[in-house]
């Protein structure tokens, strides 16, 4: 069992300027990686003896504001420790490279994450919508997304007169 | 003449098809009766419990929860209710934390029994099913007088739990276990040893332990692949450290292959009796006392993130919350056992036959929303 620290000193040992920020303190120790490198991190992580974080338990997006962020929550069986990297991209054309190679877990959890957040995962063999219809308009876990109107014909508004939108401080009430 | 010649056929199964569990379509492309190809097309479910998460505040939450898996909505309750607890810094009153387990080991109980009575009609078996449903029973009464709820509990509170048990409750709880620790056994003869369904599952569709850690299978699928991992154990919360009791592995059960559908199937079998084992511990132990702690009414957890892991009846629920001081969560990410016991099908029902994908999404217990959420 190795500590988050040890973790992120061998991650930072090896790829020094790539790691863009260490957060070792809170429940959620974690690195943020850059992008283009994150491959080779990730290859590490899984491969290395003494980290040997094989399991990919999720692939979560984030919205920022500013930009778009993918965090991937890891677990090692082998040793039981666990440890997150975080990845950041432009909200204009986010595009982070796919671990699916890595962890075949990722292939379902990046196309979700590509769904709803609209984190486009480059080298992903099947990069399409999974939970909303194909023909959807934008991603609906971005902060700024607006809900639609109606979708194939179908009215998407409730009939204000009748159900009037308490909004959401009614449930704090 | 010419050759005898075979097409690939694409054919469709599902979203509504008995033995999908749920509104799940398949996309089958087969060579005879082989299936070459199995495509699941998830979402027909997708109710938005994320965003929904974002924007109603911590508690009010929890009745979400509920439809997440609904065969297990105590273990649901419960994952969220320790996420918020450990990023707001939350104790738990000890009766609270015994009813907690009480409750959720009971659910675990149900859940399993839909589980294995399912597989067994999905292999055209009926009658375990309803035996199986008519023990469920006897559970949801326990539910019913405890919370009035049937399916859909909404017991778990942010630092305890919504009501105490009545007067006489624990003693029910005890006397249903004595009527069904012996039922295990029966069920065991009515199915678990019938020749025709043990052929139908203990050679098919074998996940080796490497290829279940790779796909992220958790819970009873991982440990039905030889692989001894369960968070109680290993990564406790709650009082499991204080409780005694097995995790149950597959081990190639009745002449099959490791990690068939069989072992699968049986691992869940034998976890039943751990579950009467816990219950009893707990009933034994349950101290008096109070069930909840003050916690304010609009609650507001200091800015952080935290990724809270915790076993349900379909392994691993995890939900990764960041907090930035408001009323309402900034994020919730959910990951469920079924997503990732969907996401391996396509890989492991290649080269068998339909009636045996119809085994393998029984035996990995897939249950729609909490695929979709």
């Amino acid at each position: 069992m190795a500590t988050p620290a040890a973790i992120a000193e061998q991650v930072q040992a090896r790829f020094g300027p790539a790691v863009l920020a260490s957060v070792l303190q809170g429940q959620l120790p974690h690195l943020v990686i850059e992008a283009g490198r994150l491959q080779e991190v990730c290859a590490f992580l899984k491969d290395s003896p003494e980290l040997k974080l094989d399991f990919l338990s999720a692939v979560a997006g984030v919205d920022l504001g500013g930009e778009l962020q993918a965090v991937y929550l890891l677990y090692s069986y082998a040793h039981h420790h666990s440890f997150a990297l975080k990845v950041n991209a432009p909200r204009e054309n986010p595009t982070i490279p796919t671990v699916s190679g890595i962890w075949p877990a990722a292939n379902w959890h990046e196309r979700e994450t590509f769904d709803l957040m609209g984190i486009r995962f480059s080298g992903h063999p099947d990069l399409r919508r999974i939970l909303l219809p194909e023909d959807w308009l934008g991603h609906p876990l971005r902060k700024d997304y607006k809900y639609p109107e109606s979708y194939d014909g179908i009215t998407l508004r409730r009939d204000e007169e009748d159900w009037p939108d308490p909004g959401p401080e009614a449930l704090s009430k | 003449m010419s050759p005898l010649q075979t097409d690939i056929w694409t054919l469709n199964m599902g979203p509504q098809h008995p033995s999908t569990h749920g509104v799940i379509r398949f996309v089958l492309k087969t060579d005879g009766e082989i299936i070459a190809e199995a495509d699941p097309d998830v979402g027909f479910l997708h109710r938005g419990l994320e965003k929904i998460a974002e924007l109603v505040p911590y508690p009010a939450f929890m009745p979400y929860t509920d439809r997440l898996d609904y065969l297990a909505a105590i273990n649901m309750n419960w994952a969220w209710a320790l996420s918020v607890e450990r990023l707001a810094g939350i104790e738990v009153p000890p009766r609270a934390e015994y009813l907690r387990v009480i409750t959720a080991e009971l659910n675990r109980i149900a859940s399993h029994l839909i589980s294995i009575g399912s597989l067994a009609s999905d292999m055209g078996a009926f009658t375990p099913f309803v035996h199986a449903i008519r023990d469920r029973e006897r559970i949801n009464d326990l539910f019913e007088e405890l919370c009035g709820a049937r399916l859909t509990f909404n017991y778990v509170r942010i630092g305890g739990v919504g009501q105490d048990a009545p007067a006489g409750w624990c003693e029910r709880v005890r006397g249903f276990l004595d009527y069904y620790e012996p039922m295990i056994d029966v069920f065991n003869q009515l199915i678990s040893d019938n020749k025709i369904f043990v052929e139908r599952l203990r050679q098919v569709a074998p996940v080796s332990a490497e290829m279940a850690k790779a796909y992220g299978l958790v819970g009873p699928n991982l440990r039905g692949s030889g692989v001894k991992f369960d968070l109680r154990k290993d990564e406790p919360y709650g009082i499991y450290p204080q409780l005694e009791f097995e995790v149950p592995v597959g081990r190639g059960y009745r002449d099959g292959v490791l990690g068939s559908c069989f072992d699968r199937y049986m691992v869940r079998i034998e976890e039943l009796r751990q579950c009467v084992k816990i219950i009893r511990q707990c009933l034994d132990r349950i101290p008096e006392g109070e069930i909840q702690v003050k916690v304010p009414k609009a609650l507001r957890p200091p800015k952080g993130e935290v990724y809270c892991r915790t076993e349900a009846p379909r392994g691993e629920v995890g939900f990764y919350v960041i907090s930035n001081g408001e009323k309402t969560p900034a994020r919730v990410k959910i990951r469920t056992g079924s997503w990732s016991a969907m996401s391996i099908i396509r890989e492991l029902a290649q080269g068998w036959m339909i009636a045996d994908l119809v085994a393998i999404i029984g035996s990995l217990d897939v249950i729609a929303p909490e695929v979709d959420r």
